[in-house]
């Protein structure tokens, strides 16, 4: 159940991270999981990532932990 | 659904035996069944759901709804008769996208960024309490000294209740978890506090100050849809949401610290842990654990089984964090389970507990707090002679006699 800790780096480039904002509800267990690319809108509460404009964040344990919890279904990887 | 009349279901729910280590299974015997048929109190059936997969993506599906209203409905108790106006009826009972509508204009006040700027708010009611728990006799009941309040107190600050009124807040949510009062003066209690709901709140609407209830009110008129019984069933349901469950959980954490003195000694020795603890302590208790009740509007299937349009589920969270494929040994106690979070105490899917940063900041507070100033706290009464709330929506202790 829990992810594999280690990401091969095959894995790193091809998996990315999927946000949908529509459906994020704010709980905020991305946050807490991993605070340093996970924030929350200071208005509506939805999901922000602390990435730059173009940067493509990694996905790592942390990462893959903040997917599994997210309660509805916002955060997701990409398959391909 | 007349077979059902004739068919011998189980009943749900059914007490837990022991006061730890989880619920009694739904339906007896180790092996449990994906999906059992139970029968309510109220006397209609339902389906239960157990698994941690299951629960979880029964939760998360759209074809589940949460809407009381709906006939199949799984009631554990009477539903009060009368028909509120779909405008006045708070998130709990929608669905998407009323829900998410609804729920946006308030998810903004429990961000985890909100919660940690009450933190020092919150350190400040528990170090109240806990001056309070002192001053008071030997032995002290933490239910009524710690157990409420703190939760009370916190409810207050979030919402914005002015100080002078604290106290008759605090002594009226006293009064509502004190089962030597009568039902009949719980309901007095219980109605004076939506007494004081629809009075803070007409003041609010004259003059909104910036608090919860304030920008909130501020928020639905701008958006043309404000409704004052709306605004007090809201404040209502913030309160039912945020305090039993927390005083509950507040209760049965100290007597499983104190009943496992050496996890207990790590934690005085690492206080900065108790944040991860606090998250096996909510999975080992799931004290929200009867109350996650729903309604297929459609025919859903699930392990061979289906739930047709119109019957009732209920999701249970303790069969989710206690599913061993999941948590190993989850009937074992462990601060350092590393896959604690996983927990579904707080639920899953869209209306998975809007409070639960504060939740989790009061109880690692209090437990923090608590452990620090009272270091000999211990238990004036053995804990399986203690009181649980076996029969109740919100699993719990009534009292907990503590001297130090």
């Amino acid at each position: 159940m829990v992810s594999n800790d280690t990401v091969s780096n095959d894995t790193v480039s091809t998996v990315r991270l999927l946000v949908d904002r529509e459906r994020c509800l704010g709980a905020g267990r991305c946050v807490l999981t991993d605070p340093d690319l996970f924030d929350q809108d200071e208005d509506d509460g939805r999901v922000l990532l602390l990435t730059g404009p173009d940067e493509e964040p990694e996905v790592t344990a942390a990462v893959r932990r903040a997917v599994q919890f997210c309660p509805t279904g916002a955060l997701t990887l990409s398959d391909d | 659904m007349a077979d059902d009349l004739t068919t011998d279901h189980p009943p749900f729910p059914v007490p837990r035996g022991c006061p730890f280590g989880g619920p009694e299974r739904a339906a007896g015997g180790d092996a449990e069944p994906p999906l059992t048929r139970v029968t309510l109190p109220t006397g209609g059936t339902a389906w239960v759901v157990s698994g941690f997969e299951r629960v979880r993506r029964l939760l998360a599906d759209p074809r589940i709804s949460s809407d009381r209203r709906r006939p199949g409905f799984p009631h554990l108790a009477p539903v009060p008769v009368g028909n509120p106006p779909d405008e006045t009826l708070p998130m709990v009972t929608l669905d998407a996208p009323e829900h998410t509508a609804h729920r946006r204009m308030f998810v903004n006040e429990f961000t985890v960024r909100r919660m940690r700027l009450l933190r020092p708010r919150i350190q400040e009611i528990v170090d109240q309490c806990v001056d309070d728990l002192l001053a008071s006799g030997r032995p002290a009941d933490l239910v009524q000294t710690i157990s409420v309040p703190v939760p009370s107190m916190a409810v207050c600050e979030l919402l914005g209740v002015p100080y002078t009124d604290r106290d008759f807040f605090k002594a009226r949510t006293q009064k509502l978890l004190d089962r030597s009062n009568s039902a009949e003066e719980m309901r007095k209690g219980f109605g004076e506090l939506l007494g004081y709901f629809d009075e803070l709140i007409t003041l609010k609407e004259k003059d909104p100050g910036d608090d919860l209830l304030g920008r909130a009110i501020v928020k639905y008129r701008d958006a043309g849809r404000y409704n004052h019984a709306y605004m007090v069933n809201t404040a209502t349901m913030l309160l039912n949401a945020g305090h039993e469950t927390t005083t509950n959980m507040i209760s049965l954490s100290v007597v499983a610290l104190l009943e496992n003195p050496a996890q207990l000694a790590e934690l005085r020795a690492n206080p900065e842990h108790t944040a991860h603890a606090v998250e096996e302590l909510l999975r080992y208790f799931s004290v929200v654990d009867l109350t996650v009740g729903r309604v297929a509007t459609e025919d859903v299937e699930m392990d061979g089984e289906t739930i047709r349009a119109g019957e009732g589920v209920i999701a249970r969270p303790s069969s989710a964090n206690m599913d061993p494929e999941v948590f190993a040994d989850p009937h074992v106690l462990d601060i350092h389970r590393e896959e604690a979070r996983h927990h579904v105490a707080f639920g899953h899917g869209g209306h998975n507990c809007l409070g639960q940063n504060l939740a989790r900041e009061e109880l690692e507070i209090v437990l923090n707090t608590l452990f620090r100033r009272v270091p000999d706290l211990r238990l004036a009464k053995p804990a399986d002679e203690l009181s649980y709330k076996d029969t109740e929506q919100v699993y719990g202790i009534h009292e907990v006699p503590v001297t130090w």
